[in-house]
């Protein structure tokens, strides 16, 4: 589904070059729920807006769903993201001046669907996340918790084969973010493929693969002394 | 209109509305800058259009230089004849068709013996002045070479006129009374004034009220009507004490006006103007080489220097104005466009290309120009009332708010807007979203 080989991103100055990924490799198969673990500045946002083709990479290959991504125009590459690719984000990243239905619809408008069927499949997206009484409601009118569910039925309205998330239960609190991985769980029980940003070493063991990125590489974390070095700032045994 | 285009309106009006300050500023900076190119456009187009378009190339006005090198203008023929060239020419009869003209003013004395006479401008000319310029009749028509010819008594009114002394019934047959003498209508014109008035632009009168009356030049002659029009006897000539002096001076007062309609016919007319000096040298009443020429109705007016320099100059001022208005608009839009990085961040996120983008905020930028173009209508039409300040009254009258300057306007407005938008949408389309979602 996701295949990443020798991938690398460098951000370039006058004076200085940054890896943020470095001969990244990581292949995600379909239906699976894989999370990418790591400390901050590892390059785990940046693996995550590549893979969703929000952003573009230096070297290396990806293939998404079989087809190689590089040389893809911005036409192309907004038609893969609007109609393979879910996005949820820790911030939510709801339009604050749209309310719920049409934060829902705003990638189905851009697949040129009709409007019955927007209306049928923003309906039903809201009903599994519990929100469809609030269909009228605005952003602002909700909790952080409410919010993110609105955000995964916006992900899930397009019906599309990989949904990213980028720490999404990182904004909530205990109870909320408890509803919101089941509710990925959920998703990932009727066949979706996965990928899950996280910090958080107990979400991680919820998915079915763990991935650890250090300085923009995926690591073997019983292998690597940077894994232990960590842990061991960190006053956990390795 | 497609369901997207229509979405993508209604997020205009959304956006629109969020920042009602900053909305009404970017409207009110395009419906004023609308507005003054609009007025002074208004102004402009009156005096610089073409007035006779369909024939205005087949249109030609004769000059002879009647003075010499010594007293002509830079090396220019007079602007009119005096009558001596005026009957020479007219005798000729070298073109297709061709009339002399000069300008009158005339006392109606209307039928109603209780109603006071009035005054009325018009013409004296030859028959031909009709199908020439292709005046449009209501009833009637004009007269016939030998009506001039007999120096007959008829007459031609403005449909004005004819509403004035008859009702506006069809009143060819009736006759009026002009300064004491009966003339016979045979022709009631529909309302007719070119803009400018480029068959008389030697009187002064190019822009002024339009003629209510046309009677034959020989008939004029006879009754010894003068000219209400310009008597030009500069360069050493005199106006003469009595009236035949002054007919055989050199003092230049009639309009002469010729119709040739090919290229052929233009050249030889010329060849003859030429040939005509050179006989008048010859005979020893020119003591110069022949110095003539022959402007059609474009050349005409460019001579005569028919737009008014002001209108230029305040179109260009306006115009200027207009810009300065949108760069300020492409500010405003810059502002608000990228104040909502996050949300194209997300938009993009989500599928939309960067053409979605273009044309979401091409199409809120539409809107913002036609709010704009509806104020600057209304300010166009409270400006107009003000023209007068600016321009003198003869030329101020002609600037109206018609429905083609409102389509202008709006026309205007909204292209100049979209086009303003262009730098603020690129920037908007240039955001990237992986870095706005990082951020947020």
């Amino acid at each position: 589904m996701l295949k990443m080989t020798h991938l690398s991103k460098v951000y370039r100055t006058e004076v200085v070059e940054t890896y943020a990924l470095r001969d990244f490799n990581i292949d995600v198969k379909e239906g699976e729920f894989v999370a990418v673990t790591g400390p901050s500045g590892s390059g785990k946002t940046t693996f995550l807006t590549i893979a969703g083709l929000l952003e573009t990479f230096t070297g290396g290959e990806y293939h998404l769903d079989g087809v190689e991504v590089s040389n893809l125009n911005d036409n192309a590459r907004s038609k893969i993201r609007n109609e393979k690719i879910g996005f949820i984000f820790q911030a939510f990243n709801l339009i604050p001046d749209l309310n719920v239905y049409d934060n829902v619809e705003v990638p189905l408008r851009y697949r040129g669907m009709k409007a019955l069927e927007r209306k049928q499949r923003i309906m039903d997206a809201l009903e599994r996340v519990g929100l469809a009484s609030r269909a009228k409601h605005y952003p602002a009118e909700l909790s952080g918790g409410q919010q993110q569910r609105v955000a995964i039925a916006r992900a899930l309205a397009g019906s599309p084969r990989l949904l990213l998330a980028d720490e999404p239960t990182g904004n909530l609190d205990t109870q909320m973010a408890r509803g919101v991985m089941e509710l990925l769980e959920e998703i990932h029980r009727e066949g979706a493929t996965i990928v899950m940003v996280t910090h958080d070493p107990e979400l991680a063991t919820r998915a079915q693969r763990n991935v650890h990125v250090i300085d923009g590489q995926v690591v073997d974390l019983a292998e690597d002394p940077r894994f232990h070095q960590q842990q061991a700032r960190a006053g956990a045994p390795a | 209109m497609s369901g997207m285009f229509v979405h993508n309106l209604r997020l205009g009006a959304r956006s629109l509305r969020k920042n009602p300050v900053l909305t009404a500023l970017m409207v009110m900076a395009i419906g004023f800058g609308v507005a003054a190119s609009m007025i002074t456009y208004a102004v402009f187009r009156a005096v610089s259009g073409d007035p006779i378009p369909q024939k205005s190339s087949q249109l030609f006005v004769p000059q002879i230089d009647n003075r010499g090198p010594q007293y002509n203008n830079g090396g220019e023929p007079p602007d009119a004849l005096n009558y001596t060239d005026a009957v020479a020419l007219m005798k000729a009869h070298q073109a297709r068709r061709q009339t002399v003209l000069f300008a009158v003013r005339l006392s109606v004395l209307p039928e109603d013996a209780r109603k006071a006479p009035f005054k009325v401008p018009g013409y004296a000319a030859t028959g031909d002045f009709f199908p020439m310029f292709d005046v449009p009749f209501q009833y009637g028509s004009g007269w016939s070479a030998a009506d001039d010819d007999a120096h007959a008594p008829v007459i031609v009114i403005s449909r004005s006129l004819n509403q004035k002394l008859f009702g506006g019934a069809n009143s060819v047959g009736k006759e009026i009374v002009l300064d004491d003498q009966q003339y016979r209508v045979v022709g009631v014109t529909e309302t007719w004034d070119p803009k400018p008035r480029f068959f008389d632009m030697f009187s002064g009168h190019a822009y002024s009220e339009p003629s209510q009356v046309y009677i034959p030049f020989n008939r004029a002659m006879d009754l010894k009507i003068e000219t209400a029009g310009n008597n030009n006897c500069g360069g050493g000539g005199k106006r003469g004490d009595d009236r035949e002096s002054w007919l055989r001076g050199q003092c230049v007062w009639i309009s002469p006006w010729v119709e040739l309609s090919s290229a052929t016919e233009v050249e030889r007319y010329r060849q003859f103007l030429a040939s005509y000096a050179d006989d008048q040298r010859r005979a020893g009443r020119f003591n110069w080489a022949p110095n003539v020429r022959l402007r059609d109705v474009p050349g005409w007016l460019e001579y005569k220097h028919a737009v008014p320099p002001e209108s230029r100059i305040a179109l260009v001022v306006a115009v200027g104005f207009f810009v300065i208005c949108l760069v300020n608009t492409i500010g405003l839009l810059l502002a608000k466009f990228m104040r909502r990085a996050s949300e194209i961040g997300v938009r993009r996120a989500l599928g939309a290309s960067r053409a979605d983008i273009y044309r979401q905020f091409l199409a809120e930028a539409g809107m913002v120009g036609l709010a704009g173009g509806l104020l600057g209508v209304v300010l166009t039409g409270v400006g107009m009332l003000g023209v007068g300040l600016v321009f003198e009254p003869e030329i101020a009258h002609l600037a109206r708010l018609d429905l083609s300057l409102v389509s202008l306007a709006l026309l205007v407005a909204i292209a100049a807007t979209v086009l303003a938008a262009f730098y603020p949408t690129w920037r908007a389309a240039q955001v990237q979203p992986a870095w706005q979602l990082k951020s947020n």
